[in-house]
């Protein structure tokens, strides 16, 4: 069979809808970024060492990237949880709490980064219950953590429902059979083959969270070294008109997020391999 | 035997006790092999719920309140104060253009991809993702370096043409259209894979044209994950924040979209006139889920949006 | 383990499934429970699994009630059409699932789980797969193997669900015989699902034909074929041909002569009946002789042998049935058009 670039086909249109897809995907999408890329590669090379290993940068790196793991690290089991529960039972009100999960997709994320500060801000609704405690959550990573966790919960939730939904319950029926208990059942037979699924969810929530602004800018306090995220830094320098910080912290930012992904993709490939799934 | 006789009989069950044996006719029913125990079902749905209720609605909830914390009053007064209303403007002009741009290229590129076989459709779809893995902050810069007129790639000729496109509305929207690229992609991609190509080639064969079985066959086929796909990408495009907050400049009046006027409002602790704002785009997305339960409860299998978001 | 099904029945929702259904297995015995789809026959063996309740009645394992057993505590190796295998374990690890489900108290150790791993893998000729995946094995092979993993618990009754089902017609050939080897070696009291009339004769000790929610009869595959006990036995099994004829004391007339051999009548009624015949019980000889005329409307061969399809000669106007078919052992040629005797030496005589 010949190499071709395009099967022939009947149906009409190929050349004009590919052509426009294209030509638009290039202009929106890949030449901003190609810029982005090629004022990083236009800064010079100690420089951009400098800025990246400035400890503000650094600091700022390090809570946006350690946040947005401890968030999708929580949402994994709580999405679980509840896509499971969504999947498996009927109780009242199961369609409503179906439609909240996409709350966070739907709203926008200025919208959710104050209703998060007016709960969790020491004279919140929560937070005015903790303060006693001496527990802060507003102003802090946690409130950082909270928001992500409240951003990245539809990622895990909405990628593992259709899996779970089209599992096969004879499977469940014959690890009963020969005698398994209900929790064996499913600890053993019926999470394992989930796991490329919740790696994929995972990913999707971790790319969501290390990038999230909106949400996190008004409960995060912003200090400096200790809840400053990356994204904010950036718009700090570019307020400050050092363009080429903003395009440094940017690349590494991307950088990272890129290598991130590409583990979680490899970890998801060794273990579709793994459960047999090829 | 009779079932009065097993009604009457005991067994030994397998851990030793002996159980008298009801009538199976009016016992409940036992529980089924994949079935878990009330007591786990229990505890599952009660946790959910809670969490969800904890994570999900309770923000909602704060939105509204905070909102009429003062009553309905300075909710109106906020609404209707002149840099709010040109905030609202804007939004739903950069919305009127993002949308339908999107749409386009969702439709068009939903075509190529699940009607033809090409090389390179893999890496295709996932660079059509390419926006969802991207800081909006990133985005915003990205367009900067690209048209600012002190710092873009095409600064040089924007500002020798006169043309503003960062800090001024032309980048605002550029930057939403890029941050809402792949929303109806994503729904009708999967969903016209699924249905092939089998009905286009019948109408072709029946004598229709292109245009004729594309408007004819292929979009009432999607028309609800269109319909879901333009809702989704209208909500994000008036709820762009990030991406739009670094192109915009802030600029009240003029370059302020919803989500930044909250921004100001909030930052100048006018909390409840920022929080009225935030009603309305909660108002939104409210709706927007409405409408997806709706079209999911009424048309589940025409929806690419129950497999996957 | 002697199994007793005592008047089972299942509803679902106002469908009835099972209409009291009564049936005993005895130890070691491999009874196929054989009938079309709708016929009620996998609801059965699922109720005996303990994978569904039924509405009415009871099943027993010797002199236990089942009922009062959940589906882990009894002890059932069912093994699925499509095999249902954990496709993320390995082979050795699905044999030994059962194992490893124990309590720890009866749970061997993992050495001894080890052998008897290896040991059913012997028993199954698959020796030395423990390491693969399901993923790697074909369709025959996968259901060796859900076969192997139902026998690792020791069951006391095994269940198979159209365990050929899913499988290819030459596959289907070596499993049947396959499966009847191995039961001749462990002696398992088993129960199978089958709409395959040929299967269930050739691997069953008892067949248990099932229509509709009931048991039309059971008996041993030699019982069922010489003598179906009703016309849904006959129109199921074989390829029995089915002749519209009338009683009249206790005998079959066909075409107005009363036929030669007295077959008794199922019920005593006079009237119109069927009578069912297999084509070996059909002998041609010379016009004239025999019980009725027929003229030779068909040629064929089916299994080798020719087969002619005879209509008898004085007909109603517009009977269009009455058509039978005819196996030919000897050599002379017979071609359509052509008249010849027919005598009818057995069948199955109902009313109709």
């Amino acid at each position: 069979m010949a190499f071709r670039l395009v099967q022939p086909s009947v149906l009409p249109g190929f050349r004009i809808s590919l052509g426009f897809s294209l030509a638009y995907l290039a202009v929106i999408v890949l030449l901003p970024l190609a810029a982005l890329l090629s004022s990083t590669l236009s800064i010079d090379g100690a420089e951009i060492w400098r800025i990246a290993t400035e400890d503000r940068t650094l600091a700022a790196l390090k809570v946006s990237f350690l946040t947005a793991l401890a968030a999708a690290a929580f949402d994994l089991p709580l999405g679980l949880l509840v896509a499971w529960v969504l999947v498996r039972y009927d109780f009242p009100g199961r369609r409503l709490l179906d439609a909240m999960i996409d709350l966070p997709f739907a709203l926008p994320t200025a919208v959710a980064g104050i209703a998060l500060t007016a709960l969790y801000a020491p004279n919140g609704w929560i937070g005015a219950l903790l303060a006693p405690l001496g527990v802060k959550i507003a102003f802090t990573p946690v409130g950082i953590f909270i928001a992500l966790v409240f951003v990245s919960l539809p990622f895990i939730v909405r990628t593992v429902q259709p899996v779970l939904a089209d599992a096969d319950r004879e499977v469940e029926e014959a690890s009963a059979s020969l005698g398994a208990g209900r929790l064996f059942t499913v600890l053993r037979v019926v999470l394992p083959p989930l796991l490329p699924t919740l790696l994929t969810g995972f990913a999707l929530a971790l790319a969501r969270a290390i990038g999230e602004y909106g949400s996190v800018i008004f409960i995060a306090g912003n200090i400096p070294y200790v809840s400053e995220i990356a994204p904010l830094l950036i718009v700090i320098k570019l307020e400050e008109f050092d363009y080429a910080g903003a395009t440094v912290i940017a690349a590494v930012m991307l950088a990272i997020s890129f290598a991130m992904l590409v583990a979680v993709n490899l970890l998801q490939s060794i273990s579709r391999r793994r459960l047999g799934h090829v | 035997m009779s079932d009065v006789a097993t009604t009457l009989a005991t067994s030994t069950l397998a851990n030793g006790a002996v159980a008298p044996v009801r009538s199976v006719r009016t016992a409940p029913r036992p529980r089924g092999p994949t079935e878990d125990s009330p007591a786990a079902r229990a505890v599952a749905i009660a946790l959910a719920v809670g969490l969800l209720m904890l994570f999900l609605l309770l923000p909602l909830a704060a939105v509204f309140v905070e909102a009429l914390r003062k009553g309905f009053g300075p909710v109106i007064e906020a609404l209707s104060h002149p840099d709010a209303l040109s905030a609202v403007v804007l939004t739903l002009l950069v919305a009127a253009i993002a949308v339908p741009a999107n749409l386009v290229f969702g439709v068009a590129a939903a075509w190529a991809i699940a009607k033809f076989d090409f090389r390179g459709k893999t890496l295709l779809v996932s660079l059509i993702d390419l926006p969802f893995s991207v800081s909006p902050v990133v985005a915003g810069l990205a367009y900067v370096l690209l048209y600012s007129t002190t710092h873009g790639w095409f600064g040089g000729v924007l500002d020798a043409a006169g043309i503003d496109i960062i800090f001024a509305v032309p980048g605002i929207v550029l930057a939403t259209i890029f941050v809402t690229f792949p929303f109806v992609a994503r729904e009708l991609i999967p969903l016209m894979q699924e249905q092939g190509r089998t009905e286009e080639e019948a109408a072709l064969s029946l004598g229709a044209g292109g245009l004729r079985t594309f408007v004819t066959v292929t979009l009432p086929n999607v028309k609800w994950a269109l319909l879901y796909g333009v809702l989704l990408c209208n909500a994000r495009a008036m709820g762009e924040f990030g991406a739009v907050s670094v192109v915009s400049g802030h600029i009240r009046g003029l370059t302020n979209t919803m989500p930044l006027h909250i921004e100001i409002l909030y930052n100048e602790y006018q909390f409840a006139a920022a929080f009225a704002v935030a009603a309305v785009l909660a108002l939104l997305a409210l709706v927007t889920l409405a409408v997806k339960s709706f079209l999911e409860w009424r048309h589940a299998g025409e929806l690419a949006a129950t497999r996957r978001h | 383990m002697r199994l007793d099904i005592r008047s089972l029945a299942k509803d679902f929702g106002s469908t009835a499934a099972l209409h009291g259904v009564d049936l005993t297995v005895g130890s070691g015995e491999l009874v196929a429970l054989l009938g079309p789809s709708g016929s009620g026959k996998t609801t059965l063996l699922r109720i005996v699994a303990g994978l569904d309740f039924p509405s009415r009645g009871s099943v027993w394992f010797g002199d236990v009630d089942a009922g009062r057993l959940s589906i882990q505590e009894r002890n059932v190796g069912f093994v699925f059409q499509h095999y249902a295998l954990f496709r993320h374990m390995t082979v050795a690890d699905n044999i030994a699932f059962g194992l490893r489900a124990r309590p720890k108290r009866t749970r061997p150790d993992e050495a001894a789980i080890a052998r008897k791993v290896g040991d059913l893998l012997d028993l199954v000729q698959l020796p030395g797969y423990g390491g693969r995946y399901p993923s790697q094995l074909s369709g025959g092979q996968r259901q060796r193997i859900a076969l192997a993993r139902a026998l690792a618990i020791e069951p006391r009754v095994l269940a198979l669900d159209e365990p050929f089902g899913a499988l290819d017609a030459r596959v289907r050939k070596d499993l049947r015989k396959w499966l009847r080897e191995i039961h001749e070696r462990t002696g398992h009291t088993t129960l199978f699902v089958t709409h395959d009339q040929e299967e269930a004769m050739e691997l069953a000790d008892r067949v248990v034909v099932m229509s509709q929610g009931r048991i039309e009869q059971v008996g041993t595959p030699d019982a069922i074929v010489d003598a179906p006990a009703s016309p849904f036995v006959c129109d199921f099994i074989g390829e029995m041909s089915r002749l519209p004829v009338s009683l009249s004391g206790g005998r079959a007339v066909v075409a107005g002569r009363p036929i030669a051999l007295g077959l008794a009548s199922a019920t005593a009624r006079d009237g119109a009946g069927h009578l069912y015949v297999r084509p070996d019980q059909i002998r041609l000889c010379e016009p004239g002789r025999g019980d009725i005329e027929a003229r030779i409307t068909g040629v064929r061969r089916a299994n080798g042998l020719p087969r002619l399809t005879l209509h008898p000669l004085v007909a109603r106007p517009g009977a269009g049935e009455g058509g039978f078919e005819a196996v030919v052992l000897d050599a002379a040629p017979y071609a359509v058009g052509q008249t010849v005797g027919v005598t009818i030496a057995g069948g199955s005589l109902f009313a109709a």
